[in-house]
């Protein structure tokens, strides 16, 4: 029998591993993608809920961030062409000018 | 019944008159000096229509009219009139003489190039006079107390390219600031104590009802608080400083403010709220002395001065002096009596050498005249003519009003009568000794080269002049006490009082004459006074120790401050805020590395935080809020 808590826990591992994709990777892409498991996790978690409670509010807002992270990703890949084409690099380190 | 409306117009025309030539007559000399006489004039015809109005009734009648002027919960503060007998004839005064002596400015000030800004000056000295006579509330009166002042400032440094004139008019405002700071804290402090009842006012019918109620004790030192504001515009002992240097001004200016109207002001604050000082014995003691010992030491500093204008200045003290003791010896009657008269004849006298200023082109030494009387002969019989009135000679103005407050003097306190007797005596000394010296004899030799442009001065001047003079003659026969004061009872003149100080004036002027009769160059007091003619020359030392004052106490006070404020205030609380936030800032924008991961980071650690709090795990908090600091310092 499949529980909550196991769905629950699937998509902490899964947020985690994102987390840890966002920190360590020095890729622009590879930050990217693991954001995209950070969504994905979060959005097992809302459908977990939804299931086991059987409210469908948990369902509707996965196809709103499924949707948001769309628009997100467009945005994030245009922004690493800009880079690149700027920097010539996609490495996530040598952008050292976001401060003060 | 008095027509509030003319009291209005009468109050207000100068004002008109002064924005008038501010405004679209800077540049016009003629029409600018005829607004400025229109004004005064208007001034002085409605003041004479109201003059007979009140006087159309018996007893007098009294018109008070108030709009509200600033209106909060326990504060009223009126902007009104109130017009009695007294009101009605030191208005009279002030536009009467001030009428005279604005169409003397015309002549005086004609070469003038910048005469039309004396005009506008002058009217809005007019206006702020007439402010203080007809204001009805202590507040209002303050105003215009200080607008006076202002245009005193505006008229002594009036040529402010010369240096002199300029010191004097700040030496002026600032002696004036002195002792307003004084009557205003008086002021505050006669509100303060007003409530008995019918809540605080400033209006001068309320309080006379409350003065009654009040503790002796608050109201003498109240009464002497607005006689500091006295002893500045007054100029009594010890801030009388100020209005010998004021002689710097334009002549026609020391005439009208530093005699004839301004300077009285005092005494008129002193005469219309005289129920305040009235119950208080120890605050007229301390006034009738104060005036009694600047009347002698002005007098006596007069003999020593050579400036013809500044013998004038100290005879005005040493009038003055005369009057504030009247007052303080309970004769409010006397003193605006001798106040009135003294208007006529010292304005008479300043005109008189204005004159002869004009004619020997700006020269104010007394010993460079000589024998003026026969190139000037209109200006000499007037000048004499107020010459005898200040020094009391029957039956001439002075005589009358001067010997009233001689009378009261010896009836109540033989100590003043004493003081003011001598006064009265070195008075006619002095004066005797500025008209022989300036008048008397021959032409002098220093002037062979401009023998024949010495003359007589145009019309212009020479008019008021001779209607100063009649006012001057004639001041003691028109019942001008009775018309002051009419409730009071007119008084027999004091027989042995009256032939003591005739005598005593006869004196003082045959001394003159035996002494400065003769024709010299120099004055041959200054040997027979040996050192005391050098203490005279320093005017007792009044401004010596002022300046000693001021340049090692106040100035060491103040540089003390300067340090204070500088040093302490802005450089440790405000200059410390600055450094604070600045070391704060520097230290804290290591934080923003401009990584992107490295602000994931502490975005993430804030999440986890945020989850720790609310499973109320506050051990785990502590320890996580541990890492940012940990990062920041490796960072670092």
């Amino acid at each position: 029998m499949i529980t909550l808590g196991n769905y629950l826990i699937l998509g902490g591992i899964i947020f985690s591993i994102g987390l840890i994709g966002v920190m360590t990777s020095r890729n622009v892409l590879k930050v990217l993608l693991s954001l995209e498991l950070l969504l994905a996790a979060s959005n097992l978690s809302f459908v977990a809920f939804s299931k086991f409670n059987g409210d469908y509010a948990g369902q509707l807002i996965v196809f709103f961030v499924i949707l948001v992270a769309a628009a997100e990703v467009a945005i994030g890949l245009a922004i690493v062409v800009l880079m690149y084409r700027r920097l010539s690099t996609i490495q996530a380190d040598e952008l050292k000018e976001m401060k003060w | 019944m008095v027509n509030p409306l003319l009291v209005w117009i009468a109050f207000f025309a100068p004002l008109v008159a002064c924005i008038l030539i501010t405004l679209f007559f800077l540049k016009c000399k003629n029409s600018s000096s005829l607004i400025a006489i229109a004004g005064i004039l208007t001034s002085f015809v409605c003041s004479c229509l109201v003059f007979t109005q009140i006087f159309q009734t018996s007893p007098p009648s009294e018109l008070q009219q108030s709009l509200s002027w600033i209106h909060l919960d326990a504060l009223t503060i009126n902007f009104g009139f109130l017009i009695n007998p007294l009101a009605i004839m030191m208005l009279l005064i002030v536009t009467g003489v001030g009428s005279a002596i604005f169409i003397y400015s015309r002549g005086y000030m004609e070469e003038d190039p910048s005469s039309p800004r004396f005009f506008a000056y002058l009217s809005l000295f007019a206006f702020s006079m007439i402010g203080i006579v007809l204001s009805n509330n202590f507040i209002q009166l303050f105003m215009f107390w200080e607008l006076v002042g202002l245009s005193s400032y505006l008229l002594i440094g009036f040529w402010y390219a010369k240096p002199s004139a300029a010191d004097a008019g700040v030496k002026a405002f600032i002696v004036n600031r002195l002792s307003d700071f004084g009557f205003l804290c008086g002021i505050i402090m006669l509100w303060g104590l007003s409530d008995i009842g019918h809540g605080r006012s400033f209006q001068f019918t309320d309080l006379v009802s409350v003065i009654p109620h009040l503790d002796p004790h608050l109201l003498t030192i109240t009464a002497l608080l607005l006689f500091c504001g006295v002893i500045g515009k007054s100029a009594q002992i010890p801030l009388h400083v100020w209005l010998i240097d004021a002689m710097e001004g334009p002549t026609p200016v020391s005439a009208l403010i530093h005699a004839a109207t301004m300077v009285a002001a005092g005494i008129y604050l002193l005469a219309r709220t005289y129920f305040v000082f009235e119950p208080s014995t120890t605050a007229l003691t301390f006034i009738a002395y104060t005036g009694a010992i600047t009347s002698l030491m002005a007098a006596i500093l007069a003999v020593a001065e050579n400036d013809i204008k500044r013998i004038l200045a100290y005879s005005t003290l040493s009038q003055l002096g005369l009057m504030v003791m009247a007052l303080g010896l309970g004769g409010p009657m006397q003193g605006m009596f001798h106040l009135t008269t003294h208007a006529f004849f010292k304005a008479l006298l300043f005109l008189g050498a204005g004159s002869v200023i004009y004619a020997l082109h700006h020269e104010q030494n007394i010993w460079k005249m000589r024998g003026l009387f026969s190139k000037m002969p209109i200006t000499g019989i007037t000048f004499l003519i107020g010459t005898l009135a200040l020094c009391g000679i029957w039956p001439l103005s002075g005589f009358w009003s001067k010997d009233g407050i001689l009378a009261l003097a010896f009836e109540n306190n033989f100590v003043l009568y004493l003081i003011a007797a001598t006064a009265s005596g070195l008075t006619a000394f002095y004066m005797g000794r500025l008209f022989f010296v300036a008048f008397w004899g021959k032409a002098n030799t220093h002037h062979k080269k401009h023998e024949h442009e010495v003359h007589e001065s145009p019309l212009v001047m020479t008019l008021p002049l001779i209607f100063l003079a009649i006012l001057s003659a004639i001041g003691g026969f028109i019942g001008i006490p009775q018309l002051l004061f009419p409730q009071i009872a007119p008084e027999a003149i004091n027989m042995k009082v009256a032939i003591i100080s005739s005598v005593i004036a006869v004196l003082g002027l045959v001394f003159a004459y035996a002494i400065y009769g003769k024709r010299s160059e120099t004055d041959p007091l200054v040997k027979k006074l040996g050192g005391f003619y050098t203490v005279l020359q320093n005017k007792f030392y009044f401004d010596m120790v002022y300046a000693w004052y001021v340049d090692n106490i106040q100035q060491n006070i103040a540089l003390y401050l300067e340090h204070l404020e500088k040093d302490i205030i802005i450089g440790a609380f405000v200059g410390g805020l600055v450094k604070l936030s600045r070391f704060s800032g520097n230290a804290l924008r290591h934080l923003q590395n401009g990584i992107v991961q490295s602000y994931a980071l502490v975005f993430i650690l804030g999440a986890i935080l945020l989850f720790l709090f609310l499973i109320k795990s506050y051990a785990l908090i502590f320890v996580v809020s541990l890492i940012p600091l940990l990062l920041f310092f490796m960072l670092v």
